[in-house]
C-alpha cells in the first residue's frame, strides 16, 4: 500500500513496534511497494508458510527480545545511576540466574526449530510436478526452456527492457527513471522499469511447476519474492526448486538476479507471466510465441535477444 | 625504574623497525583509521549512488560493484581486524596480563608491515583492468568463482589475492604471537581464570585466526592457480566444483565474523564493569561463552549457502547448529546487564558506546536468528535484510566496540584527555546516523531488494533515500571524531594514571599515562 511521506516517516520511527498492524496488511498489489516494510504479497503455498513463520514466530520473538533487553537496560540505567545508587553491590554470581538465562533461550530456540524445520522440508522437497521448466543464467539474461514440450517450444532468451547504459547520462546529467521510461515507451508498456523483460516465463496457474536452474558462466540466482523461491544458478550443476501459484492469481510477477554475476547483475530481472491452464495450452500449441508487444532490446551491446 | 631503560630509539628506528608492542599497537590503530576512511569513502559514494533510482554517481555498474567489493574487504581486513586485534590487542594484552612485551617482538613488526603492503596491493588493484567491463575487482568480498576466475580475466584480482594473502599471513603471525604471549607471559599469580576478559577474547580470536585463515589462504591459492596455472579446482568444465570454493570460503568466513566481534566483547566487558564500579558478573561464564562461540563458530558455515542447492538434511543440520550460537551470545548480553544491575553507573563516553553496542548487537543478533532458518532464508538471502543484519553486528557492533575501546583507552595510550562534548557529538551523530542507514534496509530486504545493485526499481526509493540521509548524518559523526582527535593532541590536557577512578582496576591503570616505553621490569604479582 502507499503511504503519504509523513506517515511513512513516522512509520519508520515506530516500525519496530507497529509491524503487526502496518507491515503485513493485505494488499492486492504485485511486486515491491514503496514504503512497505514487510514481505511482498504471497501467491504460493511456500510463501504463505514463510510469511506465516515470519508473522507468528520470528517477528514476535525478535521484537520481544529487543524490547525486553531495551526496557531492562533503560530501567537499569535509571535505577542504578550513580546518583540513585552511590554504593555498588558486590554480587558477581547467581548460579540460578545463570542457569535460567541459558535454559530459557534454549527452550525458545527449540520451539522455533520445530516450525522452522517444517517450513524447510515443505519448501525444499519438490513434490510431483505438473510442469517442468528450465532457467539458465547467462551474462546477463535468463534463458527459459520447456523440457516437457521440447518439440513445440524452443528455448528463448528473456532480457531486460532497457536502454544502453551509455545513454543513461546526457551531457553529464543522469536520466531519471521517468525519462528512461518515456524513452522506452511501448516496449515497457506500463510495466515496472528494471523488472520488465522482453519475453517473460509463461506458466499455468494452480499447477506445481518444478524449476531446473543452471548457468552457462558465472553464478546467478533465480528468485521470485512472491513465490518464496531463491536458488543459485551454478555452472555444471542443475539445482531445482518449485512453486505453485494459487488459483485465481493469474498475473505477472517479478524477481531479480540474486547472486552477483558481473557488470549487469542488476539488469537481468525475472518476469513470470502466470496464465490460466487453457491459455497456457494455447500458448504451447502456438509454439510459445509472444506478440510484438514484447520488443527485442539490447543492453550494453552484450546480447541479441530473440523472442520466439 | 631506571631511566636508561626508557630511552626511545630515533624516529625512523622507532616507527619503522618497531618491536615495541605499544608502538606497533599505535601503528595498527593509525593504519586502521586510514583504511577506515578509505573504506568509508567508498561506502559513501555507494550511498550517494543509491540515494535515488537511476545512475547518479557511477556510469559503469562494474565500478559500483568494485566499490562494493573493496568496501567490504577494506573494512574487514584493514579496519576492524587491525584496530581490534592489532591495535588494542597489542597495546593491552601485554599490559593486562603483566607482561613486558609480546613474546615475539620482531614477528610482531613483520605482522604489522605486511598490512600496508597488502593494502597497497588492494589499492593498486582498483586502477588496473579487472575484466572487459572495467578496472578493479568487482566480484564482492566473497570472491566466488567463476566470477573471480574466468569472470575477471584482468590482473586486478591477482593483486587482490596477493594482498589478502599478505594480510592473512600478517594475522596468522599475529595469532601465533598472541597465543604464545598469553600462555607463557602472564605475571606470577595471574592464572587463566584470573585473566582479564579482553585477554580471553583475544586468545579465542587468535585461535580462530590460526585455524580459519589457512583455509582462506588455501582457497586463495587455488583461485590463483585456477586463474594463472590452468588448474580447475573450481571449474566445472574441468571436473572441479565452484561450490567447493564457497565451502572453503565460509569455513573461514563464519569464524571471521566472530574474529571481528569477540575482541569487541572483551572491550565492552571492561567498560561495563568500570562504569558500573562492579566486577563483571559471571566472569567464568563470560570467558567460556566466548570459547564456545569460537568452537561452535566452526560448524555452522553453510548457513551462508542455503541457496546453493545443498541437500535438505544438510540444511537442517546447519539450521540447528546455527540456532545454538544464539545461546552463548545471549549469555553475554544478560551478563552485561547483570553486571550493571546493582552497580553505580556513570555514563561517560565509552559507556555510551558500550550501551549502544549492547542494543545494536541485540538487534543484529535477532535478525541473525531469523536468517538461521534455512526455509525462511530463501526469502531474504542476498537481499538488503542480510546487509542490515551484518551491519548491525559489524559496522555497529564491532565498530562501536572499536570506538568504545578508543575512547576508554585514548588517555592511557596518548597521555591526553579528549573534549567530552566533541566526543559526545561524535557518538550521537554516529549512533543516529548508522541506525538511519541500516534500519530501513531491513524493510528493503523484506520487500525483496537484492544486494549489490547499482540501480533499483523505483518501488525501493523511499527507504534508500532515508538510508543515504543516514549516511550523511554518520559522516558528520566521523568529522566530529577527527575533530576531537585533533583537539586532544593540540590542547594536550594531561591524563592521570587512572582517570576513570576505582572502577578501572586492570593492570594498565597501575601505570602512568602513557605507560613507559618498557613496563613491568619487575613483574607485578597478582594475589
Ligand atoms: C546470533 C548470532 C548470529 C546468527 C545466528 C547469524 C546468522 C547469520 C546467517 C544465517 C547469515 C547468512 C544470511 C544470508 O546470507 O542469507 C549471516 C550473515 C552474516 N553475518 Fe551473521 N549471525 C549472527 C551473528 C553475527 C555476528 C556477531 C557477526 C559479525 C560480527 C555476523 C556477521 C555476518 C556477516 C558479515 C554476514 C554476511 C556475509 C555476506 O553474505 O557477505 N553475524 N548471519
Ligand atoms: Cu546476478
Ligand atoms: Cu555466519
Amino acid at each position: 500500500m502507499r503511504f503519504s511521506p509523513l506517515v511513512r516517516m513516522s512509520g519508520l520511527a515506530v516500525a519496530a513496534l507497529s509491524v503487526a498492524t502496518t507491515a503485513f496488511a493485505e494488499s492486492n498489489k504485485n511486486g515491491p511497494t514503496d514504503g512497505d516494510i514487510g514481505f511482498q504479497r504471497s501467491v504460493t503455498p511456500v510463501m504463505d508458510s514463510i510469511t506465516g513463520f515470519n508473522n507468528y514466530w520470528l517477528v514476535p520473538i525478535m521484537i520481544g527480545i529487543v524490547v525486553i533487553v531495551t526496557v531492562l537496560m533503560v530501567y537499569i540505567m535509571i535505577r542504578f545511576r550513580a546518583k540513585a545508587n552511590p554504593e555498588p553491590s558486590k554480587v558477581t554470581h547467581n548460579t540460578m540466574l545463570e542457569v535460567v538465562w541459558t535454559l530459557v533461550p534454549v527452550i525458545i530456540l527449540m520451539a522455533l526449530a520445530v516450525p522452522s524445520m517444517k517450513l524447510l522440508y515443505f519448501a525444499d522437497v519438490v513434490p510431483e510436478a505438473g510442469l517442468v521448466i528450465k532457467a539458465t543464467g547467462n551474462t546477463w539474461n535468463w534463458e527459459y526452456s520447456y523440457p516437457d514440450y521440447e518439440d513445440k517450444v524452443d528455448s528463448y532468451i528473456s532480457s531486460i527492457v532497457d536502454i544502453p547504459h551509455d545513454e543513461k547520462r546526457v551531457n553529464g546529467e543522469a536520466l531519471t527513471h521517468d525519462q528512461i521510461i518515456a524513452k522506452l515507451g511501448a516496449d515497457l508498456g506500463g510495466r515496472p522499469y528494471l523488472l520488465a523483460t522482453d519475453a517473460p516465463l509463461v506458466v499455468p496457474v494452480d499447477t506445481i511447476v518444478k524449476v531446473l536452474v543452471t548457468s552457462n558462466n558465472n553464478i546467478h540466482a533465480f528468485a521470485v519474492p512472491q513465490f518464496g523461491i531463491k536458488i543459485d544458478a551454478v555452472p555444471g550443476r542443475i539445482n531445482e526448486t518449485w512453486f505453485k501459484v494459487k488459483a485465481g492469481e493469474e498475473a505477472t510477477y517479478y524477481g531479480q538476479c540474486s547472486e552477483i554475476c558481473g557488470v549487469n547483475h542488476a539488469f537481468m530481472p525475472i518476469e513470470v507471466q502466470v496464465v490460466s491452464k487453457a491459455e497456457f495450452k494455447r500458448w504451447i500449441a502456438n509454439g510459445g510465441s509472444f506478440t510484438t508487444q514484447y520488443s527485442q532490446n539490447t543492453i550494453g551491446g552484450t546480447q541479441t535477444a530473440t523472442a520466439q | 625504574m631506571s631511566n636508561s631503560h626508557d630511552h626511545k630509539p630515533g624516529f625512523f628506528a622507532r616507527w619503522f623497525f618497531s618491536t615495541n608492542h605499544k608502538d606497533i599497537g599505535t601503528l595498527y590503530l593509525i593504519f586502521g583509521i586510514l583504511s577506515g576512511l578509505i573504506g568509508g569513502y567508498l561506502s559513501f559514494m555507494m550511498r550517494l549512488e543509491l540515494m535515488e533510482p537511476g545512475f547518479q554517481v557511477f556510469d559503469n555498474p562494474h565500478t559500483f560493484n568494485m566499490y562494493v567489493s573493496m568496501h567490504g574487504l577494506l573494512m574487514i581486513f584493514f579496519l576492524v581486524m587491525p584496530a581490534l586485534i592489532g591495535g588494542f590487542g597489542n597495546w593491552f594484552v601485554p599490559l593486562m596480563i603483566g607482561a613486558p612485551d609480546m613474546a615475539f617482538p620482531r614477528l610482531n613488526n613483520l605482522s604489522f608491515w605486511l598490512l600496508p603492503t597488502a593494502l597497497i596491493c588492494l589499492l593498486i588493484s582498483m586502477f588496473i583492468p579487472g575484466n572487459p567491463s572495467g578496472d578493479g575487482f568487482a566480484g564482492s568480498w566473497v570472491m566466488y568463482p567463476p566470477l573471480s576466475t574466468s569472470g575477471h580475466s584482468g590482473p586486478a584480482f591477482d593483486f587482490v589475492i596477493i594482498g589478502l594473502l599478505a594480510a592473512g599471513f600478517s594475522s596468522i603471525f599475529g595469532a601465533i604471537n598472541f597465543i604464545t604471549t598469553i600462555f607463557n607471559m602472564r605475571a606470577p599469580g595471574m592464572t587463566m581464570h584470573k585473566m582479564p576478559l579482553f585477554a580471553w577474547s583475544v586468545l579465542v580470536t587468535a585461535w580462530l585466526l590460526l585455524l580459519a585463515l589457512p583455509v582462506l589462504a588455501a582457497a586463495l591459492f587455488m583461485l590463483f592457480f585456477d586463474r594463472n596455472a590452468g588448474t580447475g579446482f573450481f571449474d566445472a568444465a574441468k571436473g572441479g566444483d565452484p561450490e567447493m570454493f564457497q565451502h572453503l570460503f565460509w569455513f573461514f568466513g563464519h569464524p571471521e565474523v566472530y574474529i571481528m566481534v569477540l575482541p569487541a566483547f572483551g572491550i565492552i566487558s571492561h567498560i561495563i564493569s568500570t562504569f558500573s564500579r562492579k566486577p563483571i558478573f559471571g566472569y567464568l561464564g563470560m570467558a567460556y561463552a566466548m570459547v564456545s562461540i569460537g568452537v561452535v563458530g566452526f560448524i555452522v558455515w553453510a548457513h551462508h549457502m542455503y541457496t546453493v542447492g545443498m541437500d535438505v538434511d544438510l540444511k537442517a543440520y546447519f539450521l540447528a547448529a546455527t540456532l545454538i550460537i544464539a545461546v552463548p551470545t545471549g549469555i553475554k548480553i544478560f551478563s552485561w546487564l547483570a553486571t550493571m544491575w546493582g552497580g553505580s553507573l556513570s555514563f561517560s563516553i565509552p559507556m555510551q558506546w558500550a550501551l549502544a553496542f549492547i542494543f545494536l548487537f541485540v538487534v543484529g543478533g535477532v535478525t541473525g536468528v531469523a536468517l538461521a532458518n534455512a526455509g525462511y532464508d530463501a526469502a531474504v538471502h542476498d537481499t538488503y535484510f542480510v546487509v542490515a543484519h551484518f551491519h548491525y553486528v559489524l559496522s555497529m557492533g564491532a565498530v562501536f566496540g572499536i570506538f568504545a575501546g578508543f575512547t576508554y583507552w585514548f588517555g592511557k595510550m596518548s597521555g591526553y584527555l579528549y573534549n567530552k562534548y566533541l566526543a559526545a557529538a561524535h557518538f550521537w551523530f554516529f549512533f543516529i546516523g548508522v541506525n538511519l542507514v541500516f534500519f530501513p534496509q531491513h524493510f528493503l530486504g523484506m520487500q525483496g531488494m537484492p544486494r549489490r545493485y547499482v540501480d533499483y526499481p523505483a518501488e525501493f526509493a523511499f527507504y534508500n533515500k532515508i538510508s543515504t540521509l543516514g549516511a550523511m548524518v554518520t559522516l558528520v559523526g566521523v568529522l566530529f571524531f577527527l575533530l576531537w582527535l585533533a583537539e586532544a593532541f593540540i590542547v594536550k590536557r594531561k591524563a592521570a594514571d587512572n582517570y576513570w577512578g576505582e572502577g578501572a582496576n586492570t593492570l594498565e591503570w597501575t601505570l602512568p599515562s602513557p605507560p613507559p616505553f618498557h613496563q613491568f621490569n619487575t613483574l607485578p604479582r597478582i594475589k
